[in-house]
């Protein structure tokens, strides 16, 4: 039943996010908005992609989710509860966890289980529980035989999966990341993306990925792009990456192989647009021939 | 005009617990002019090697010739090969500090002990080149978007007028637009000037895109030096490795794969196009 009717994971009305501008001696010399009436409305167990340049407000509204920014006008609301009421702080932060670009700057244990299980002792859960959780979270992301090490040992593709078991290990029903692959190297950036892929599939967990790389995001459910604090495109990867010389407006590009199958249909060669997938480009080239 | 690694070896912390042998017996010559790609893994030496370069980090065993000359020899100047090799750090932005762009540009040809004049005609030259517009020279620089802080910082290693030019994933956190405009600039700046271009990345596509020649590191050693189509022709050891090929590569392969005569030594998107147009004309 509830596939068929899945509920809202994150909805918001008219979401605007202002800060002051200031000079350097501190006073107050404008307004600006970061985040300018957005309206979005995310089910729970979707994978959905922000796209956008660099100050489109992404990270800005990406922030709201978990309540480190609260709306300076409009609402948010988290697994049904409103972001700006204070007394549900904490349970929005239980429901929606973070993921940051830095893996650096989210490690704080010594030995990686103690790192895990911050969260949830921060959480106030009982100690075998606890215990619980960093084990099922570590096998989760493919680190249970790391568990004894020193965070700083490992690749830059390993600490972030232990910053995302970190989230994990809290439970939460929605995972934010925030650029979580830019400073990896192609590996890195694989086994962080595959581990996403299976908290989606086996935890069904709602994802929300913010990312610079076009091609992270060509399974996503729904793509939103933001330009100015704005969503100025939202639709599958199909639609959104048949949108080249838009994207481009906004500072965006499309995955290589659409810009491949772009070029060849310039020069005649019948494929359709939109094109996310090597296999569907050697299976349409195959066809023609 | 070069720069000449001899048998290099670098040991982090010896004698300690500490104690990792960050590059292996390095043997590497880079022309003067060249465009050069080095590529690795997190951790694979190449952060450690090109600080060598510049003589940031000292060798613990072998040689590094600048224009022919031993930089470990007694009294060299390492102030002057500092200013000769440019490096531009990781997030190069983090370490602008003046109170306005201007300034801050100023800071390297001021430090090589330029008169203020020059030092200003050096700066405008530079943030020409990195095509950052005029309104934002006298602008504080945390008034600059990402990818114009990173121009900003790129540019105070330029006003040096440095012969060779070091970039550590100098794209890194930047938009795409924000990525292919600064790698475009650089190459302009490249074919434009005779400097020497040292290119760290993640990115493979950047890296076919722009290099002639690749540098792969493996566990503080040299894996592979070669031109880009040889390099990528060795896709699954890359892989193995922790890096990949670009994307068209994979296309191409598959392609070969299901009876299609291409080339399968193609790295960017024009030529995997040529080859596939041709392929279907002599299928038809």
């Amino acid at each position: 039943m509830e596939a068929e009717y899945p509920m809202d994971m994150i909805q918001t009305e008219k979401l605007v996010y202002e800060y002051e501008k200031r000079d350097e001696e501190g006073n107050i010399i404008g307004m600006s908005r970061a985040v300018d009436e957005v309206d979005v409305n995310i089910k729970e167990g979707q994978f959905i992609a922000i796209l956008g340049h660099n100050g489109s407000g992404k990270s800005t509204f990406a922030k709201h989710i978990n309540a480190i920014l609260t709306p300076t006008e409009g609402s948010m609301w988290v697994d049904g509860r409103n972001t700006k009421e204070p007394e549900e702080l904490w349970n929005v932060r239980k429901s929606a966890g973070m993921v940051f670009q830095n893996p650096d700057n989210q490690i704080i244990g010594t030995v990686v289980e103690e790192d895990v299980g911050f969260g949830p002792e921060n959480l106030g859960v009982p100690t075998d529980e606890i215990w619980h959780r960093v084990e099922e979270s570590l096998k989760a992301v493919g680190m249970i035989s790391y568990r004894h090490h020193s965070p700083n040992k490992l690749s830059g593709g390993q600490k972030q999966r232990v910053a995302i078991a970190g989230v994990v290990a809290m439970e939460p029903k929605c995972i934010v990341l925030d650029e979580p692959t830019a400073m990896l190297d192609p590996v890195g950036r694989r086994e962080v993306l595959r581990t996403v892929e299976s908290l989606r599939k086996k935890k069904k967990v709602t994802v929300i990925l913010i990312t610079h790389y076009m091609e992270e995001v060509i399974d996503a459910d729904k793509i939103y792009v933001m330009d100015h604090g704005h969503v100025v495109m939202e639709g599958t990867p199909r639609e959104i990456f048949s949108r080249v010389e838009e994207l481009k407006k906004f500072r965006l590009d499309v995955p290589q192989v659409t810009i491949l199958s772009d070029e060849l249909r310039r020069q005649g060669i019948h494929i359709p647009a939109g094109i996310l997938r090597k296999e569907e480009l050697v299976e349409c080239l195959c066809q023609l021939s | 005009m070069s720069i000449k690694l001899e048998h290099l070896d670098y040991i982090y912390s010896p004698g300690t617990a500490y104690e990792k042998h960050a590059l292996k017996d390095i043997c590497l010559e880079i022309a003067h002019g060249e465009f050069v790609g080095i590529i690795g893994h997190t951790g694979s030496g190449k952060s450690t090697l090109i600080q060598h370069l510049n003589g940031l980090i000292r060798a613990s065993g072998g040689k590094l010739y600048y224009n022919g000359e031993d930089i470990y020899k007694e009294g060299y100047d390492m102030k002057m090969l500092r200013s000769r090799v440019g490096l531009v750090f990781q997030y190069p932005e983090h370490q602008l500090f003046e109170a306005d762009v201007m300034s801050d540009v100023c800071f390297g040809p001021k430090n090589q002990g330029l008169p203020s004049e020059e030092c200003k005609v050096r700066a405008l030259e530079a943030l020409r080149l990195v095509g950052l517009k005029e309104k934002y020279y006298s602008s504080s620089p945390f008034e600059l978007s990402g990818g114009q802080k990173r121009r900003a910082a790129i540019a105070g290693v330029l006003a040096m007028r440095p012969e060779v030019l070091v970039l550590d994933e100098p794209t890194a956190g930047l938009d795409p637009k924000g990525r292919d405009d600064i790698l475009e600039q650089i190459a302009f700046l490249h074919r434009q000037s005779d400097m020497t271009v040292i290119l760290v990345s993640h990115s493979m596509e950047d890296i076919a895109r722009y290099t002639d020649r690749i540098v792969v590191m493996n566990c503080g050693e040299i894996l592979y030096n070669a031109a880009p189509k040889q390099v990528f022709a060795h896709y699954r050891e890359l892989e193995q490795v922790g890096l990949a090929a670009p994307q068209v590569t994979y296309i191409m392969h598959d392609l070969k794969e299901r009876g299609f005569l291409v080339n399968t030594d193609v790295t960017t998107v024009e030529e995997a196009a040529g080859e596939i147009i041709k392929a279907l004309e002599t299928r038809r």
